[in-house]
């Protein structure tokens, strides 16, 4: 008892953290919906501080900005393909800890190989012709965009970081010049819609849903990845050469080789993204083409742990919460920063919770009487 | 009252620790105590709970029950710095040290003194603890270019420089030669009769008995029990460590039908900063037998089975002998792929656990079918096969896991090492090359290891044994070769050389380099 007496006196302290062996995926994804319901009160707080609404009413707006009439619907759902698909393309770079933050410049090579195919062989390719000569050529684009830093990082380990972001900035710079050259009005800097009348080159529409094949097109190579990367013997090497060089090495799997293999792949994918957004969506180029969606599909990607079909989840709640941002900022007069703030606190508690997913914090013990 | 003059007497006092990792439980109500002027062994099988003990009290785990005294008091401690102010140094079996420092530099570190800094300062205090207790350093030397031991002297300095009373050394002859581990020991014998308390984990019995005043056992997390040494053996501390009596008697069967395997000539490797790691080494295998290598630790012996396994690009001649055919083939310079596809059926179980051998984030069938994955079907893999393996080296080995679909990482280091030994005799290697396959596994899993080592020796494999305990090597190896700085200081029988032969010619070709150097 004289131990008891001297064990209150020292302070132990409140809680320690220690690291859990293995979650059940429920409890997990529970942990996650907890953060975003905290996340929701927590910036319910902020902007009645901020702003004097009603939480609720903000959150309500939210949810009609990107869910409100069949427009913003299918509005919502394009954009989230289009995410989509360009984290399905930087997934098997991440997975294999290749820091592909070049995304946005293969989508532009791509988007401007497709551009550059409409304005020249607009008018002499039968339309089927040309589509496929756009497909191999935004393919082609950003194929050739990715293997550049990656055949530096295999020969002479330079950071790819650094080089794939370099190359977005080539690419960007590319596309203001030629969007100069190719400027309707000349000297305008602005393409315009190309071939507004003949529509040549633009992605058919299925029916009369103008997204729909850029969504099926995004929901096949979807599946197709999450085969690749679990089921494939290429995405076995992946995996083994994001978590250990060195284990590839020992048992003969040829790193350079790998390397190169998949950022082909990512930058072929990301060149394919930038064709659905010249050609099904968006019907011209402009430095703004990729939208950011080169570095959000990191996010996507790191959320989702490289497993496409989470990545649809993700994708979708960062679309949602932009879209939703966006409305509030309009329904209550509020500038763009406010809804910014928003986006910034939910996804600080969606990644924050991964914390408590991967240690649990232990509290001291009440001492017994 | 009894209790509260106990108190008074011990440096250190445990009293009903436990701490737990998720399901497993590392410490479970382990008392322990050491008087001042005393060195405390801790033997414990792998996995018993010793380096996490050791962690506890050094402040680096929070223990989830039970009670820490200090001279009587007892007392809490949240970070390592608070043990540090409570006299307790740890000195760690992997050292924190930063390269490019000197020994002073590193032993400053960290430290909050009141006066102004100052290096000289530093170095004569270190240089007066040195003379103290008998160590040898230059305090102004870099840390990159010390030896291993010297190393180690640094970090005993550093906690000695922070008044520590309470030791705690973390296997530390695990890297050392025997010469130096005796050196080493005078030093501790030094500080003990200077009133320190010396706690020191080792797994070798014989440092035990010839180092320690008395012996804590720990066995599954759980405390055993504290004899004096001077009233036990070898074998009663054995029967403590494991519940039941093992044979320390390894297998060594006759090589049945020698035959050159593997010869190599004139093998030299350089390593990326141009040193040349590996020096003319010439020697062959044989099949059918089992070829020791000794060596302290970093003398060539990791580059030496990866310039074979076809990772390094070594000049000279590495010539396998295939066993049927007898045509030969030169490995130098192949890739690993390369020589597996000539048919080579070339095993290695490296040094590296989860960095090299396996990968730690993946289940065991994955890991399992590292070797394999590109067999079958074409473009996609097939998880059958290798699943069966898993299962197979589970149940054959008995590989303690909760199924073949848990991460690697979270196995206990003897099971990882079962795994991968059991991935790499699957494929009936012609040469198998292991480089300190029992490094941390406790007596049952090192026995089924040799086992294992003594079956693929009976099947005609070449087998290439790369260790640090060289009681093992004498007792399973039929050849021992001993490698020192990159060089082979010599070949001999197994069956009739002595321990000191074999240390002498571990450390022999340092002096020679040493004087080298200063002439």
């Amino acid at each position: 008892m004289q131990m008891a007496d001297t064990g209150k006196k020292i302070k132990e302290p409140l809680f320690h953290i220690v690291r859990r062996d293995n979650i059940v995926w429920w409890k997990a994804w529970i942990i996650r919906l907890l953060a975003i319901l905290a996340a929701l009160v927590f910036c319910g707080i902020v902007s009645f501080l901020l702003t004097k609404e009603n939480p609720l009413r903000i959150y309500s707006v939210m949810f009609d900005g990107a869910f409100g009439t069949k427009r913003r619907v299918w509005s919502l759902a394009q954009n989230v393909a289009m995410l989509l698909c360009v984290s399905v393309a930087v997934a098997p770079a991440f997975k294999m800890r290749f820091w592909n933050v070049g995304g946005e410049g293969q989508v532009l090579a791509g988007g401007l190989a497709s551009a550059a195919c409409m304005i020249l062989f607009g008018d002499s390719l039968p339309s089927a012709v040309l589509l496929i000569v756009m497909l191999i050529a935004s393919i082609l684009a950003g194929a050739i965009w990715a293997v550049i830093p990656a055949i530096f990082r295999a020969r002479w380990n330079t950071n790819e970081t650094l080089f794939t972001l370099m190359m977005n900035y080539i690419a960007i710079q590319l596309v203001s010049f030629f969007a100069y050259k190719w400027s309707v009005p000349k000297g305008s800097g602005q393409v315009g819609i190309i071939n507004r009348t003949s529509h040549a080159g633009w992605l058919p529409v299925i029916g009369d849903m103008e997204y729909l094949l850029n969504i099926i097109i995004v929901l096949v190579l979807t599946v197709i990845m999450y085969v690749y990367l679990k089921y494939s013997k290429q995405g076995y090497e992946i995996a083994v050469v994001g978590e250990s060089e060195k284990t590839a090495k020992y048992i003969g799997i040829s790193v350079r080789k790998v390397i190169l293999r998949t950022m082909i792949i990512s930058g072929a994918i990301c060149g394919l993204a930038g064709l659905l957004l010249v050609a099904g969506t968006d019907h011209t180029i402009s430095r703004e083409t990729a939208a950011g969606r080169g570095f959000t599909a990191i996010m996507v990607t790191w959320m989702a742990k490289f497993n496409p079909f989470f990545m649809v989840l993700t994708s979708l709640l960062i679309v949602f919460l932009e879209k939703g941002a966006t409305e509030i900022s309009t329904a209550f007069e509020l500038n763009e920063s406010f809804s910014e703030i928003i986006t910034g606190i939910i996804i600080f508690f969606i990644i924050g919770c991964e914390f408590f997913i991967q240690y649990r914090v232990v509290f001291r013990e009440k001492e017994a009487a | 009252m009894q209790a509260s003059q106990n108190n008074e007497v011990y440096a250190i006092r445990l009293e009903g620790i436990s701490k737990r990792f998720g399901n497993k439980i590392a410490n479970d109500n382990v008392d322990l105590n050491v008087k001042h002027g005393q060195i405390l062994a801790i033997l414990g099988e792998n996995g018993s709970g010793k380096t996490t003990l050791m962690n506890v009290i050094a402040g680096i785990y929070f223990p989830d029950h039970g009670k820490i005294f200090v001279d009587g008091k007892e007392v809490v401690m949240k970070s390592p710095k608070e043990a540090i102010k409570y006299g307790i140094g740890m000195i760690h079996q992997h050292f924190k040290l930063v390269d490019v420092f000197s020994a002073a530099e590193n032993i400053m570190l960290g430290l909050e003194e009141k006066e102004k800094y100052s290096i000289k300062r530093c170095e004569k205090r270190v240089s007066e603890i040195a003379n103290q207790y008998g160590f040898e350093i230059d305090p102004s030397r870099k840390i990159y270019e010390m030896s291993v031991s010297e190393k180690q002297t640094v970090e005993i300095i550093k906690v000695l420089y922070r008044n520590a009373n309470i030791l705690i050394l973390d296997e530390p002859t695990a890297v050392l030669a025997p010469q130096e581990t005796e050196k080493l020991f005078d030093v501790l014998r030094k500080m003990r009769d200077d009133g320190k308390a010396i706690i020191i984990i080792t797994h070798k019995l014989h440092e035990v008995l010839s180092l320690s005043d008395q012996v804590a056992v720990l066995c599954k997390g759980k405390y055993i029990g504290t004899v004096n040494t001077a009233e036990t053996n070898e074998a009663k501390l054995t029967e403590m460590m494991v519940g039941k009596k093992v044979t320390l008697n390894i297998d060594r069967p006759e090589p049945i039908n020698r035959k050159p395997r593997l010869e190599l000539s004139h093998v030299s490797c350089v390593n990326r900063e141009g040193t040349k790691i590996l020096n003319d080494v010439s020697f062959t295998a044989y099949s059918g037998e089992i070829l020791g290598i000794a060596g302290i630790a970093g003398s060539g012996q990791r580059e030496l089975l990866e310039s074979i396994a076809g990772l390094q690009k070594p000049e000279g001649e590495i010539l396998y002998i295939d066993p049927e055919t007898g045509k030969t083939e030169d490995l130098r310079s192949k890739t690993p792929m390369q020589i597996r596809e000539k048919g080579i059926s070339l095993s290695f179980i490296p040094e590296d656990r989860l960095g090299m051998g396996l990968v730690g984030n993946m289940d065991i069938v994955d890991n399992v079918m590292l070797r394999s994955y590109r067999k079958g079907r074409p473009f996609l893999l097939d998880r059958n096969n290798p699943k069966k393996l898993a299962e197979k080296i589970i149940e054959d080995l008995e590989v303690v896991t909760p199924g073949v679909s848990t991460p690697i990482r979270s196995l206990s280091g003897g099971n990882v090492q079962k795994v991968l030994v059991g991935r790499e005799i699957a494929s009936a290697p012609t040469v198998l090359m292991s480089a300190y396959p029992v490094r941390g596994l406790d007596i049952n899993s090192s026995y089924m290891i040799y086992h294992l080592l003594n079956k693929q020796k009976e099947n005609g494999c070449a087998v290439i044994y790369v260790g640090e305990d060289l009681d093992v090597l004498l007792a399973l190896a039929d050849r021992i070769l001993v490698i020192c700085a990159g060089s082979v200081s010599g070949i001999f029988d197994a069956r009739t050389t002595t321990k000191e032969e074999i240390g002498l010619k571990m450390i022999q070709n340092k002096h020679q380099r040493g004087s080298d150097a200063n002439g």
